[in-house]
């Protein structure tokens, strides 16, 4: 775990020192807030909740946090620092943990510099300030989730457009499988159990609770299972990659 | 072979797809011991290293460094050694300092030892004006010689350098040989290389490869004997057997399919 701390904070430092961590929370804050105020009709709603605010996030993660994991492996396999990194004496699944908590602890500081965004309900009206709380770690939680199926994404090809493209179309999937509009199709050629399960496996169902304060076990089980299940995979691609 | 070995290769081999890019290398090196590791492009030289730091698991065969298993044990084989990649593949975006601190800080080198070794690194490889500049902008020479840093800091037992002196002015490589040179007693050296007399200056052993079998493995007296190495080097890697790529299972490996230049997808 030491190693992985190592790798986490070298990779959280040398993300500061490119232009994409700035142009990914510029983006994040500027598509959150307008989402929030304009699409999500925060004021007109007249409640002092972040419901308008959370809505969003599973989309904005779908556009955004692939942007994030994209790098991860590819770049490290593009020039070369993959052999100067993996002939070092550390496991892969340490590389693997501190790349993903690097992405992770960045992603995290995007959600906190939401926090005007919850101060300015504090300041409107009386929110229930733990459902917001527990809606934030779920969000945070599912910034996880599509990072780790991201760092699966970016292990399995050296190029950043295409870990991009493999990364959405891997976090799309996760998110459609609970819209309704999939589960009625899916609903015409499987069982009706077969459906709702695969409406349990999506990031948005799972979501949904969570965004409005309400902290499932099975809920919080279920992002952990996707996150250790994606960097299990990611761990092995990495292993498999270097072999061949 | 060396029961003292600190590196012992045992009909080591690597299978790229249904081609060979090494089969049937076996040597062992002990501490004193300088080995110039000879072949033409492709021959096999860096996918041989590869296998020995412990980057690419081997199809076939057996490396163990200081007693350890590369495979079977790949941690402990790397603590013991110190690897330069072809081309010092590094964190561009890192200083040299910042990058020592790094490699220290995972070798779990104490902070004490760590400012020494530092020191030790930024004086002898020449590195002081450019300690905070990132990587990125430095020149080939000073990259290479920020790569030999980070694989001298933590003083290992075993040193593999893949062209150490690629991209060197005169002087540098110089010094970098007197610097190989110096600390050899306690340690045992592989560098890969194309300039033959740096094998005369430093290696106490010259092995060439070609083809991904190993051709000759003596010192660089008796490989040369007399004649300018040039001629012996074309000599023993030129009349190796041509043919077509020769596919897995066969006896000879296909040139076109060696590991040298292969990017790793």
């Amino acid at each position: 775990m030491r190693n992985a701390l190592i790798v986490a904070r070298r990779e959280l430092l040398s993300s500061f020192t490119s232009p994409l961590a700035y142009i990914f929370l510029c983006l994040f804050l500027a598509l959150a807030a307008a989402l929030t105020f304009y699409l999500g009709g925060f004021f007109a709603r007249g409640q002092a909740d972040l419901e308008a605010f959370f809505a969003f996030h599973p989309w904005l993660y779908l556009l955004l946090i692939p942007a994030l994991s994209m790098r991860l492996w590819a770049e490290e396999r593009k020039t070369g620092s993959f052999e100067f990194l993996m002939t070092l004496p550390i496991a892969t699944a340490e590389a693997v943990a501190g790349k993903f908590l690097a992405a992770w602890i960045f992603a995290g500081i995007a959600l906190l510099l939401t926090g005007p965004i919850w101060a300015t309900v504090i300041w409107l009206g009386a929110p229930d300030n733990g459902a917001i709380a527990a809606a934030y770690l779920g969000s945070w939680l599912m910034a996880g989730a599509f990072l780790a199926l991201g760092s699966l994404a970016s292990a399995l090809s050296r190029n950043q457009v295409v870990a991009f493209v493999l990364a959405a179309a891997l976090g799309f999937l996760f998110l459609m499988s609970g819209l309704e509009v999939v589960q009625g199709l899916l609903r015409g050629f499987v069982p009706g159990e077969v459906a709702g399960f695969v409406a349990g496996l999506s990031l948005l169902t799972r979501f949904e609770p969570l965004s409005q304060g309400a902290l499932l076990v099975s809920d919080l089980a279920y992002f952990a299972l996707v996150i250790v299940s994606s960097l299990i995979l990611t761990v092995l691609t990495v292993d498999m990659k270097r072999a061949s | 072979m060396s029961a003292s070995a600190l590196l012992r290769l045992q009909s080591l081999g690597k299978r790229f797809g249904p081609f060979w890019a090494v089969r049937g290398v076996s040597f062992a090196l002990a501490a004193g011991e300088i080995l110039g590791f000879l072949g033409p492009n492709g021959a096999g030289k860096s996918t041989t290293m590869k296998m020995a730091a412990g980057f690419l698991p081997p199809s076939e065969g057996r490396a163990e460094v200081c007693g350890a298993d590369v495979a079977g044990d790949p941690l402990a084989a790397r603590r013991s050694i110190g690897y330069l990649p072809e081309g010092a593949p590094l964190y561009g975006d890192m200083t040299p300092s910042a990058l020592l601190d790094f490699v220290a800080a995972i070798r779990r080198i104490d902070r004490r030892r760590r400012r020494r070794r530092k020191e030790w690194a930024a004086e002898s490889l020449d590195l002081k004006k450019v300690w905070r500049r990132p990587i990125d902008s430095l020149s080939k020479g000073y990259k290479r010689r920020v790569g030999l840093a980070q694989a001298l800091l933590h003083d290992p037992q075993l040193l593999i350098l893949d062209e150490p002196t690629d991209g060197l002015d005169p002087n540098q490589k110089h010094e970098v040989r007197r610097l190989l040179t110096g600390m050899a007693a306690g340690k045992a050296i592989v560098i890969s290389t194309h300039f033959l007399e740096e094998v005369t200056a430093i290696c106490t052993r010259a092995a060439v490869i070609a083809e991904g079998r190993l051709l000759a493995d003596k010192s660089p007296a008796a490989l040369f004997g007399g004649e300018p190495p040039e001629r012996v080097f074309r000599r023993l890697t030129l009349e190796q057997p041509t043919g077509p790529p020769v596919p897995a299972g066969a006896a000879q490996p296909s040139p076109a399919n060696t590991g040298k230049d292969r990017k790793y997808r």
